[in-house]
C-alpha cells in the first residue's frame, strides 16, 4: 500500500493517508508488538496486579499496565492485536469466497439452483449472524476452528447478492457472446471473463465486511463467548476488563479505542477505494 | 397485484420453515441432548429414560414432525435451569426489551432523518461533513465499547450508575442504553437519507420544478422528501436485524433484563429449549418485518406493482 501512495500520495484525502498509516501501525504492532516488552502474554505477577500505565505518570515499570493476574498489557494488546486481525481477515476471506461463489453459481445456473441459493439468502436475512453464532457456540463445544467458520459467515448473503447481480448484467454484455461464439466453455467464461469483471464489486464489499467481522468477534469474545482464555483477543482483554471498568479504565478503553480505530481506519480507506473504483458513486459517499 | 403479494407470503412462509429445520437439525447434530440434559453423572438407566420422554428414540423424521406438530400446539419445551416453559420466560422478558428497542429505533430515525435531510440541504457544507463523519463514526464504534464509555460518563462526570439492575427507572436509565442501541442504526439513517434525498434533488424534475417558478418549500415537502422516503423506508426494516443483533450486546453491558440477556444466559447454561424459542421469536418477528416492508414498499412505488416480482 505504501508504495502506491508515494505516486499520487496529494490525490489521497488526508483522513484515508491517517487511516492507511494507522492500519499500517496495527499490523506491524501485530506481528512485532510482543517485541516491546520482556513479558509475556500469560505471564502473570501476583506484585504487581492492576498497575496503571507507567506511560501515563503512575510510576509503574508497566507502559501500559496490568490486569488483575498481573500480566502486561502490551503484550497482551499485541497478541490480542493479531488474534482479532487473524479471525477478521481469515473469517472475511471464507465469507468472501463463500458468498461470491454462491452468487456465481445461482446466476449462472438461473432454475432451481438459484432459487435454492435465494432462499437461503433470505434464510440469513432473517437471523442476525450473532444469534446464529451465540445458537452455534451453546450446541457445539466452543473451538477456534468453529469460531473462525462462524465468523466467517458473515455477511456471505451481501456477497452472494451482490455477484449474482453484476454476474447477470456481465452476462448480458458483448464480450461474453463474443467468447461463447469464439468456443469457450462455461467455466472459461465464468472464471477467466466474468469473474474479474465483478471483482471490484467484490473488494469494495471486502471493506465493507471486513469491520463487520471484527465487531462480530470483538462482540462475542465480549461476552466470553468467543476467543476463550488462554488464548486472548480485543474483546477478550474488554471482557475481563469490564467488572473493573471505573478503577482500571486501561484495562477496557485501550482494547476498545484499538477496535474502534482499526474498523474506523478500514471503513475509510474502503470509502476512498469505492469512489476510486466507482466512479459514477463520486462525491455520493464521504471522501 | 394479489399475484404479488401471495407470491411474497408465500417466500417468507418457505423462509421460515427453512429455519425451522434448521434449528432442529442444528439441536440434532449437535449431539445426544440426552445426555446435555441429564444430570453429569447419571446411570445409562436414567439417561435411556431421558431419551425416552424426549422421543429421542423414534426415527429423525417422526422426530421432525412431532417437533413441528408440537410448536403449532404451542409446545416449545421447558427451561433445564427453572422448569418453566419456554414461552413464558420469553415473555417474562419481552416488556423490557420492546421498551428498550423501539425507543433505540425511534431516537435513530428521528435524529438521522433529521441529520441526513439536513445534510443534504447543506450539501458540501461543514455541516454535511460533520453529518457523514458521525456516520462513519457510529458504522465503526462497537456497541460495547461505547456503552462502557457511556456507564464511565455517567459515574465519572454525573455520579449516576447507568448499569445497574435497572431497578431504578428513571427516564436517564432508559435513554443510556437506547442510544448506545440506537447509534449505529442513526448513522446509517443519516447516511441513507442523505444519499436519497440528493439523488431526488438532482433529478431533472426538479429542476423542471424551479423553473416552472415553484416555491423551494413545496418542491422540497411535496415532491422531493415523498420520492426520497421510499428508499428510507426500507431501511426500516433492514435496521431492525441491528438493532436486535445491537440488543444482545446492549442489555448485557447494562444489566437490563431483557430477552438479549435470557439468551446469552440460556446460551452459557445450554438451555436449548429457551434458546431455540428465542432464535425462532427473532426468526420470526424479521421474516414478519421483511415482508411488511416489501409490502409497504409495493403500496408506496406504483411502478414496483406491475412489473415482475422481485
Amino acid at each position: 500500500m505504501a508504495e502506491n501512495t508515494t505516486l499520487s500520495a496529494a490525490r489521497i484525502p488526508f483522513v484515508v493517508r491517517l487511516s492507511m498509516g494507522f492500519l499500517a501501525l496495527f499490523v506491524l504492532f501485530a506481528l512485532f508488538g510482543t517485541w516491546l516488552t520482556p513479558y509475556g502474554f500469560r505471564e502473570t505477577a501476583l506484585m504487581h496486579r492492576l498497575e496503571a500505565p507507567g506511560l501515563f505518570g503512575s510510576g509503574s515499570e508497566y507502559v501500559l499496565g496490568t490486569d488483575a493476574r498481573g500480566r502486561d498489557l502490551v503484550a497482551r494488546l499485541a497478541v490480542g492485536a493479531q488474534i482479532t486481525l487473524l479471525v477478521a481477515v481469515v473469517g472475511t476471506l471464507i465469507g468472501t469466497i463463500f458468498g461470491s461463489l454462491l452468487g456465481l453459481i445461482a446466476a449462472a445456473r438461473r432454475g432451481y439452483t438459484e432459487a435454492a441459493i435465494m432462499t437461503a439468502v433470505d434464510v440469513q436475512l432473517s437471523l442476525p449472524i450473532i444469534v446464529v453464532a451465540l445458537f452455534v457456540l451453546a450446541m457445539f463445544d466452543n473451538s477456534f476452528t468453529l469460531l473462525v467458520l462462524l465468523i466467517g459467515f458473515t455477511g456471505w448473503e451481501a456477497y452472494a447478492r451482490l455477484v449474482r447481480a453484476a454476474t447477470l448484467s456481465a452476462k448480458t454484455q458483448g464480450y461474453v457472446t463474443a467468447q461463447r461464439v469464439l468456443g469457450a466453455g462455461a467455466a472459461r467464461i465464468y472464471l477467466r471473463h466474468i469473474l474479474p469483471n465483478v471483482f471490484n464489486v467484490i473488494l469494495v464489499q471486502f471493506t465493507v465486511n471486513l469491520p463487520l467481522t471484527i465487531l462480530l468477534e470483538t462482540a462475542l469474545s465480549f461476552l466470553g463467548l468467543g476467543v476463550q482464555p488462554p488464548m486472548t483477543s480485543l474483546g477478550q482483554i474488554m471482557s475481563e476488563g469490564r467488572d473493573r471498568l471505573l478503577n482500571a479504565w486501561w484495562l477496557t478503553l485501550l482494547p476498545g479505542t484499538l477496535i474502534f480505530l482499526l474498523a474506523l481506519s478500514i471503513s475509510l480507506v474502503g470509502d476512498w477505494l469505492r469512489d476510486r473504483l466507482d466512479p459514477t458513486l463520486r462525491g455520493r459517499q464521504i471522501a | 397485484m394479489t399475484r404479488i403479494i401471495l407470491f411474497k407470503t408465500l417466500r417468507a412462509i418457505i423462509t421460515l420453515l427453512v429455519a425451522v429445520t434448521l434449528v432442529f437439525l442444528f439441536i440434532r447434530l449437535s449431539g445426544d441432548p440426552a445426555v446435555a440434559l441429564a444430570p453429569p453423572d447419571a446411570p445409562p438407566a436414567v439417561i435411556e429414560e431421558y431419551r425416552q420422554r424426549l422421543g429421542l428414540d423414534q426415527p429423525l423424521w417422526t422426530q421432525y414432525l412431532s417437533y413441528i406438530g408440537g410448536m403449532f400446539q404451542g409446545n416449545f419445551g421447558y427451561s433445564i435451569h427453572t422448569g418453566r416453559s419456554a414461552p413464558s420466560l420469553f415473555m417474562d422478558r419481552l416488556p423490557a426489551t420492546l421498551l428498550l428497542g423501539l425507543t433505540a429505533l425511534g431516537i435513530s430515525v428521528v435524529l438521522g432523518v433529521t441529520l441526513g435531510t439536513i445534510a443534504a440541504l447543506r450539501h458540501n457544507s461543514a455541516i454535511d461533513r460533520m453529518v457523514m463523519s458521525f456516520s462513519v463514526f457510529a458504522f465503526a464504534m462497537p456497541n460495547f465499547f461505547f456503552g462502557l464509555l457511556v456507564v464511565l460518563t455517567g459515574a465519572l462526570v454525573f455520579g449516576v450508575y447507568f448499569g445497574g439492575s435497572g431497578a431504578t427507572r428513571s427516564l436517564g436509565q432508559l435513554l443510556a442504553p437506547a442510544a448506545t442501541l440506537g447509534l449505529a442504526t442513526m448513522g446509517s439513517f443519516a447516511r441513507f437519507t442523505r444519499s436519497s434525498l440528493l439523488e431526488t434533488l438532482n433529478k431533472p424534475f426538479m429542476t423542471a420544478l424551479a423553473a416552472r417558478g415553484v416555491p423551494f418549500r413545496r418542491r422540497l415537502l411535496r415532491h422531493a422528501v415523498p420520492n426520497a422516503a421510499i428508499p428510507v423506508v426500507t431501511m426500516l426494516g433492514l435496521s431492525l436485524g441491528g438493532i436486535v443483533a445491537g440488543a444482545v450486546v446492549t442489555e448485557q453491558v447494562f444489566s437490563w433484563p431483557g430477552v438479549g440477556q435470557l439468551l446469552i444466559r440460556s446460551v452459557e447454561t445450554r438451555d436449548i429449549a429457551v434458546l431455540q424459542f428465542i432464535v425462532l421469536m427473532i426468526a420470526l418477528v424479521m421474516t414478519v418485518t421483511n415482508l411488511l416492508v416489501d409490502l409497504l414498499y409495493l403500496a408506496l412505488d406504483p411502478r414496483m406493482r406491475g412489473g415482475r416480482n422481485g
